[in-house]
Formats: C-alpha cells, sequence, structure tokens
C-alpha cells in the first residue's frame, strides 16, 4: 500500500465562540482515514477568542490542532474563511479536508474548491481509504438515496469532502490524550471581509435544529390541522427530540420551512424518526431513509412510508399521539 | 441594474414511483422540469425587478445542459424574466460542479457585468448545493446563501436574512453579489398564459465552448476533478414489524414504548 504522509484534515465548526459538536463527528471521520493512511490528523479551527477551547478537541481524535485566533474572525464569514483555507493548504499541503455538510461548511467548501482548483464531493455518508492507490473514496446517496455513488477526487490534493451530520458518532473521549497546537497568524488582509455581519436572531422551537437531532417527532397532511400538528412539540419535549415535517405540513404553514425534511428541504439522520400522518412520497422518504430507526403512524395501510419503517401502525395519529402523550407524562411524573 | 438567475433542468419527481421490488426509483417515461429549488430564485429577480421604475431592471435565466435543456430558460422566461440564455456543447457533459461552475462563470462574464446572480440553493437530483457558491467564488463576487429574505437593496449593497442551524442572520454585502434562496424567501407564481406565450416568442440564444473560450481540460469530463467509479442501489424497504390498532389504544401505546426502550430511545423520558 503506497502511504501518504500528507496530514488528514477536518475543517472545525464555530458557531459564535464556541466549538459546535459536530467537530467531534468529524474529528471520527478523520481518525480512521487517518489510521487507514497511517497520517497525522488535524482539525482547523477558525474564530475569534477560540484558541482557549482548542485543547477540548485532543481527546476526540486531534494530533494537531492549526488555530486562527483574531478579532477580525468574530463571525463565520465566507469569504475571509476561504481566503485563511487557501492560504494554510497551501503552507501545509495536507491530503484531505473534511467539513461538515452544514450551512457553514456547505458554503465554505464549494467556494475553497473554486479557488484552488480542488474536487469536493457533497454530503458524504462513508469514506474510505482505496488500499490500492491510498486515494479516498467518497461514497454519497444520489437521486434521493435511491442510488449510492462511490467518487473519487483527480488532481491536486486536497481531496474534499463534506459529511453528513449525524452520519457518524464521536469517538469516546480519551481525557488523556494530548497534541500539537499550532498558531497559525495569517496576514490580516485576508481576514477582511466584504460581507458586514448585522446580527442575529435564535430560532424559538423546541430542540435542536432537525439536522443536529437525534430524535425527531415528523407530522404530515395526517395531523389535519395546526392545533393537532402542535402537539408533534409535547411529545418532541418529553422524548428529548425535535419537530420535523413533510412538505405538506409545511406548505399548509403549520411548521417552519427549517423543519421540512425530504427533497426540497433537509435529509436527517437520526436515531429515531417517528412519523405521524405522513404517507411517504418519493421525496419525503429521500430525506429520511437514513435514519437508524424509523417509526410509522398513519391510517392508510398502503402507505408507502410502511416500507420503510422498523414499526409500523396502522391507526388514527391523533388518538395514538394523544395516548403517547399521557403515557410518557404519567411515567415522568 | 441587471440579474441573472441560473436554472436547472432536472427530471420530475413528482409523479414517480418506487420499484416495489426493487426499491428504486422509476425514472422511465419522466417528464423533465425546471429544479423546483430554482423556482424561489426566478421568483426572486422577479419581484426585484417589479419594485424597481419600469424598465430599469433587466433578467437573464441561464441554463446549461443538453439541447433540451432550453426549455427551463423558456420556462423562467414565461415567469418573468426578459432572456434566456442556453450554455450547452458535448465538450461540457459529464462535469462535475467544479467544471460546472466554472463554465457557468464563463457564460456569467460572457454576457456582461451583472449587478445580482441568483441560483437555486440545489438541484433535486444531483443534491449537492455547489455549483451556486462555487460560481460566486470563480466570479470572485461574496455568496450570500440560505437567503430567506432580502431586506434592503440599492446600485450599492443587499442586505438578507439567512436562515441558518438554530435561527436566522443579517448580512450586508456590496454588490455585485451571488444570492442564493432557499424555498421560504417566496412562493413561486404559475406562469400566465401571456408568459407562456412571450417565452414562444422569445429566441433563447446559444453559447457553446468555443464561445466561452474553454479548451477540453477544464470543462466537461476532463475538466472535472471528481469522478464516479462505482454506483449501487441501496435496500430502502425494511422488514419492519406491523401493528393494527384496533379497540385497544394502551396496547398500542405500550408496545410503541417498548420498542422505544428496546432502541434506547426513552433515555429523556425515564
Amino acid at each position: 500500500m503506497k502511504v501518504n504522509k500528507n496530514e488528514v484534515w477536518t475543517l472545525a465548526e464555530v458557531r459564535g465562540k464556541k466549538i459546535h459538536p459536530v467537530s467531534r463527528e468529524l474529528l471520527a471521520w478523520g481518525r480512521e482515514l487517518a489510521d487507514s493512511m497511517d497520517a497525522p490528523l488535524a482539525s482547523v479551527l477558525i474564530g475569534c477568542d477560540v484558541s482557549p477551547k482548542a485543547d477540548e478537541l485532543f481527546p476526540y481524535g486531534a494530533d494537531k490542532i492549526y488555530v486562527i485566533d483574531d478579532p477580525y474572525l468574530d463571525n463565520f464569514l465566507c469569504d475571509s474563511q476561504v481566503n485563511i483555507l487557501e492560504d494554510l493548504i497551501n503552507r501545509f499541503s495536507p491530503s484531505i479536508l473534511i467539513a461538515s455538510a452544514t450551512t457553514q461548511g456547505r458554503t465554505v467548501m464549494p467556494m475553497l474548491s473554486a479557488r484552488i482548483g480542488c474536487g469536493l464531493t457533497a454530503d458524504c455518508t462513508e469514506l474510505s481509504i482505496d488500499p490500492v492507490s491510498g486515494k479516498l473514496i467518497q461514497t454519497r446517496p444520489a437521486i434521493g438515496g435511491n442510488v449510492m455513488a462511490d467518487i473519487k477526487t483527480r488532481g491536486r490534493d486536497p481531496q474534499m469532502c463534506t459529511v453528513r451530520p449525524k452520519s457518524k458518532r464521536p469517538l469516546c473521549p480519551d481525557m488523556s490524550r494530548k497534541g500539537d497546537l499550532v498558531k497559525v497568524c495569517p496576514s490580516s488582509n485576508l481576514m477582511v471581509s466584504a460581507l458586514e455581519y448585522l446580527g442575529f436572531s435564535p430560532e424559538t422551537s423546541v430542540g435542536l435544529p432537525i439536522q443536529e437531532a437525534e430524535i425527531i417527532i415528523s407530522g404530515g397532511k395526517g395531523m389535519k390541522n395546526s392545533k393537532n400538528f402542535a402537539k408533534l412539540e409535547e411529545l418532541a419535549r418529553l422524548l428529548g427530540g425535535t419537530v420535523g415535517a413533510s412538505r405538506m405540513a409545511v406548505d399548509l404553514g403549520w411548521a417552519p420551512y427549517s423543519a421540512q425534511v425530504g427533497l426540497s428541504g433537509k435529509s436527517v439522520t437520526p436515531r429515531l424518526y417517528l412519523a405521524f400522518g405522513i404517507s411517504g412520497a418519493v421525496q419525503h422518504i429521500a430525506g429520511m431513509s437514513g435514519a437508524e430507526t424509523i417509526i410509522a403512524v398513519n391510517h392508510d395501510p398502503e402507505a408507502p412510508i410502511f416500507r420503510v419503517a422498523d414499526l409500523s401502525i396502522q391507526g388514527d395519529a391523533m388518538e395514538i399521539l394523544d395516548g403517547l402523550i399521557e403515557s410518557l407524562k404519567k411515567r415522568q411524573s | 441594474m441587471r440579474i441573472a438567475v441560473l436554472v436547472k433542468q432536472v427530471p420530475a419527481v413528482d409523479n414517480v414511483k418506487i420499484d416495489e421490488n426493487t426499491g428504486t426509483m422509476v425514472r422511465e417515461g419522466v417528464e423533465a422540469e425546471l429544479n423546483p429549488l430554482d423556482l424561489h430564485a426566478v421568483e426572486a429577480a422577479v419581484r426585484i425587478k417589479e419594485s424597481m421604475p419600469e424598465g430599469s431592471v433587466e433578467i437573464t435565466a441561464i441554463t446549461m445542459g443538453p439541447p433540451q435543456a432550453k426549455a427551463s430558460a423558456a420556462y423562467a422566461v414565461s415567469m418573468g424574466c426578459d432572456r434566456g440564455v442556453l450554455v450547452s456543447d458535448k465538450k461540457f457533459g459529464g462535469s462535475d460542479t467544479l467544471a460546472t461552475s466554472r463554465t457557468l462563470a464563463k457564460a456569467i462574464k460572457k454576457l456582461g457585468s451583472f449587478d445580482i446572480i441568483l441560483a437555486g440553493e440545489r438541484a433535486t437530483d444531483g443534491e449537492t448545493g455547489q455549483v451556486g457558491p462555487a460560481s460566486a467564488e470563480f466570479l470572485n463576487i461574496p455568496a450570500l446563501t440560505y437567503v430567506s429574505s432580502i431586506d434592503k437593496l440599492n446600485d450599492k449593497y443587499i442586505e438578507v436574512t439567512r436562515s441558518i442551524e438554530g435561527g436566522h442572520e443579517k448580512l450586508r454585502a456590496p454588490l455585485p453579489a451571488m444570492v442564493i434562496p432557499v424555498k421560504e424567501m417566496n412562493i413561486p407564481r404559475l406562469c400566465t398564459l401571456g408568459g407562456k406565450l412571450r417565452a414562444k416568442k422569445t429566441e433563447i440564444p446559444l453559447l457553446n465552448a468555443d464561445d466561452l473560450d474553454l479548451d477540453e481540460n477544464s470543462t466537461g469530463l476532463k475538466g472535472s476533478a471528481t469522478w464516479v467509479i462505482n454506483v449501487t442501489y441501496p435496500q430502502m424497504t425494511r422488514q419492519g414489524r406491523k401493528i393494527i390498532a384496533s379497540g385497544r389504544l394502551d396496547e398500542t401505546v405500550n408496545s410503541i414504548l417498548d420498542f422505544l426502550d428496546e432502541k434506547n430511545c426513552l433515555g429523556a423520558s425515564k
């Protein structure tokens, strides 16, 4: 096997001034690849006042962390991120760069790909190293998850991809694990952005964003009205989950677009997907068939969603939802 | 003000069925349509035009694909774009997102300077969402992705709200800029009969590899940095347990709770 000693990099995700947990998943992806290539694993951490938090990443598998810490980098602005990453890649020549398929990763990685002329594969769900060439094989679902495509990158390194959040678990943290902290100071003109940040207003809905949720309680047209739909939030609260929705429910105004699961919404890979009153159009199934466990409740015995469900309940969605809420409340009191 | 909208023709998925035996999408005889998420970009462009003095905004819809993709540019015209352009050449075939973005950026430059370029969040066939931001980079302009509303626009800059994980962010960018809307930005209009007639009369000019001065190493298969080495068809259907809820609700509820417990999904409620 050809051994490539150039580093495997992950792009740590910083939101506000915190390192987002998805950065740990990236290290789990990176560790596997780095081990099979016998190469070091490094994480790139870009932000303002992030240096003191860099140590958080070593227990999850990083051998090295490149820190770019500057007041200019107070907010995520894609153009300065691209400038900095281009500079780092030219200096240190990593063989692979992995980012998360979040709004940040899906913005900065395509721009970086165009800037440096490297290939990029979106939204991968599997990564491996080809034992013959030592090159990265990127696997991603296409055509609504009906096809899995294995993709290779040619031309100059790094080989770049984004990976779908929640498609890998972080490694068990090893608190004794230490690594190298490398502070990099790019010239300040690289850190200046053409964009001006004007503010952020958080969403008030229950739980995590659906792409990051472990448990999703989802509803469709079968919920019949917005009042019924709102009850899903109660179950989500009881189970520690987030509310999702079919396109129909979003179009009817029962849920925000940010909750939409499917081809024209978000693709999700939670541990549990609980669908109430969703018949399971092709477009919806495309967005949720990767869930570890799927439970579907629908009155129609022919509902297509039953074909991808691990547990199918043919019955009245409202009645069963109410029953579950009541029963869970009793357990918790 | 000049606006460009990037649109793509995709296989229509609305009427697609899953083959029961193989669990794969039935694509035979499926019609093509304008990518549903691109409709929001076209709608955004037309609304900008409507908000400005008449005659002050011109919108060009640009599509890249095989000759029949012309229909997508024509559809954008029927929604209110002033003209459409087809970027097409056998040499463009097999382009990955990098080669596609490079080609589209060349086409945009060839068509003159634009103040705003709009693109859909992603196409429902490839589902990469990479072509918009990468094209912006090839044009050396900022990209505003996941935009849920345009809050302010003048001839110098644009202010937008972005829909990102956990909330909404506001940004200001100088023009020219790439703006990539998400679905929540607007409800795309249906094209009127008048629009359809206008689209029929509108010529959709062609730009090919020679027009764009692109050699075969920078576009198409040869100009691509990624390529597919293998394709598999995963089994999507699962052999799950089935319960028919009859008279006793508590029994049904208990079997769901037992199943959740078995899958360790009752952690938060114990």
